[in-house]
């Protein structure tokens, strides 16, 4: 085992670090800047049953430290995700790629769920129980315990692999939301998805962003991303994946801190496309500098 | 597609709010015309999409208009200063349905990538037409490019204070065997109305990433969906679908 080596749910990874859904695309538009099997692995591009166009554009606004993004799920459903996407992406990834699913239903989530963990390239279900862009459908279901549960419990009864249930942070407490995802049998939770957020355009005097409200991302959102992180690791026993602002290796040292099992890097990919490379690759020498002997240490005990 | 760290050479403003600039770095590839490069500027979270007006091997010349926040700090850029940029990014123009004599319609900022675009149909022997349209007299730049390649150049301004009076589509040729175009979108669907052959349209739209991973800028077209970071920014006329 390496000083890098963290074990989510059952499965080994090389480090701890894994770029976030929908800033990863299914990983081939990101071979073409490094070898992404320098990662622990990573959370392909949100599916969902049928193919979606996704929002109106503009979909991209900037904000401080950060950006705010309403895509909607663009994907080309889990049937073409499956035979055109896997296919390409196990040309330029080896290890387990970790399934990210949304839907606007249980039916979805459990008919996405089951055929992609019949994948052998599938190594954990991130179900997207928090998407913000879309209508009647993601985050209606990470909002509310009892609707959480249901759908933790759908995807358990198809799934062969872990279940991660990845949170949304637009809720009064979150604690009660991974305890509903925990008691209805889910492996893992993953948090935060992005916070709700707008931006005017003061010389149109209308919404930068064509669906008035996005997601807000970035070096902006990590203090909440922390804090939120911190409290779900005391709440529940299972392994938490924190995200949410992170940019460097010293961030995901202080999510390991607050009891993350392993990290997620995502609009971070988008400003540097270098950004999870460089984490990793920065990640021994921040380990030195603050005495971390191996990754494994990091108990959450702040 | 590469990360590179570019060297400014050159930052001056040539017309009302807008500046060229030149960035070098001897390991620079050419780029194509209607390829962008995404610039980081410090204290900005998003990097700065612009079209590539002029590229040799080593360097490249952009023109910006100053819209916000981003291009005002570009603009204040000094020479000798260093700047992160992806480099290579989009599809670029395709010369090869040029014609023999095609036409170049540019408004405003959608100039500068036509400029490397004539050079290049010029010394493949082609007779090139240009119309450029702005605004006011203030804000013309570029006409002077094109004459030294000998391009027969009409400039349009909406308030008539120099050139026609109107807009691009006002001062159309009647004979040209293509056209390539690139501006705002309302010019846009106004080149795509008044012109009589095929053709092809540089877009223009918030981009996430500029690589093809965030699929902020994608667009609906007749082929399927295209991400205008990736797939584009130039589109073929058949294959455009309008919003709405």
């Amino acid at each position: 085992m390496g000083r890098l080596t963290v074990n989510l749910c059952g499965i080994e990874l090389d480090n701890p670090v894994i770029p976030a859904s929908g800033t990863f695309g299914f990983g081939y538009e990101f071979a073409q800047w490094y070898d992404i099997n320098c990662l622990g692995t990573f959370s392909f591009k949100g599916t969902t049953r049928e193919p979606r166009f996704g929002n109106p554009t503009p979909r991209i606004a900037e904000c401080p430290a950060g950006m705010i993004n309403a895509v909607g799920l663009q994907n080309p459903g889990v049937e073409k995700v499956i035979s055109e996407e896997l296919p390409k992406l196990k040309e330029v990834f080896h290890k387990k790629v970790m399934a990210n699913v949304s839907g606007f239903s249980v039916e979805d989530y459990a008919y996405s769920c089951e055929k992609l963990d019949a994948e052998e390239q599938v190594g954990w279900l991130e179900v997207n129980v928090s998407c913000p862009n879309v209508h009647g459908g993601g985050m209606s279901f990470g909002t509310d315990p009892k609707a959480a549960a249901e759908v933790t419990r759908a995807v358990k009864r198809v799934a062969t692999k872990p279940v991660i249930m990845k949170l949304s942070p637009n809720v009064t407490d979150i604690t009660e939301i991974a305890k509903a995802c925990e008691d209805a049998g889910a492996d893992g939770i993953s948090l935060i998805n992005t916070l709700q957020g707008m931006r005017i355009n003061l010389k149109t005097r209308k919404p930068v962003i064509k669906n008035v409200m996005g997601g807000v991302s970035g070096p902006a959102v990590f203090p909440i991303a922390l804090r939120m992180v911190w409290q779900v690791c005391r709440a529940v026993k299972i392994p938490v994946i924190g995200m949410g602002g992170i940019a460097s290796a010293e961030d995901a040292l202080e999510m390991m801190m607050a009891g993350a099992t392993a990290v997620e890097v995502g609009a971070a990919n988008l400003a540097d496309p270098y950004a999870s490379k460089k984490i990793i690759e920065d990640l021994p020498a921040a380990m030195d500098q603050y005495r971390i002997q191996s990754l494994g240490e990091l108990k959450g005990d702040c | 597609m590469k990360q590179q760290i570019l060297r400014v050479t050159e930052n001056i403003r040539i017309a009302e709010n807008v500046y060229k600039m030149v960035l070098e770095d001897p390991e620079l590839e050419e780029q194509k015309p209607g390829q962008f490069i995404n610039i980081r500027i410090n204290g900005l979270y998003l990097r700065r999409p612009i079209s590539v007006c002029e590229s040799d091997p080593g360097n490249v010349v952009i023109i910006y208009k100053v819209v916000g926040k981003g291009t005002e700090q570009l603009s204040r850029i000094r020479k000798r200063e260093y700047l992160d940029v992806l480099t290579g990014l989009g599809n670029g123009y395709d010369l090869s349905k040029a014609g023999d004599h095609p036409l170049l319609l540019g408004g405003g900022v959608g100039v500068p990538p036509l400029i490397k675009l004539a050079r290049m149909l010029r010394d493949a022997g082609k007779e090139v037409q240009a119309v450029l349209g702005f605004n006011t007299k203030a804000e013309v730049f570029g006409e002077g490019a094109f004459q030294e390649m000998d391009c027969k150049t009409t400039v349009t301004t909406v308030d008539g204070s120099y050139g026609v009076k109107g807009f691009v589509t006002d001062a159309l040729p009647e004979d040209y065997s293509y056209f390539y175009t690139c501006g705002p979108e309302p010019m846009l669907r106004a080149v795509y109305k008044a012109t009589c052959t095929s053709g092809q349209f540089s877009f223009e739209e918030r981009m996430g990433c500029g690589f093809g991973a965030c699929m902020g800028c994608s667009c609906k077209t007749i082929t399927g969906y295209k991400r205008i970071c990736r797939e584009g920014p130039v589109l073929e006329k058949e294959e455009i679908l309008w919003d709405d």
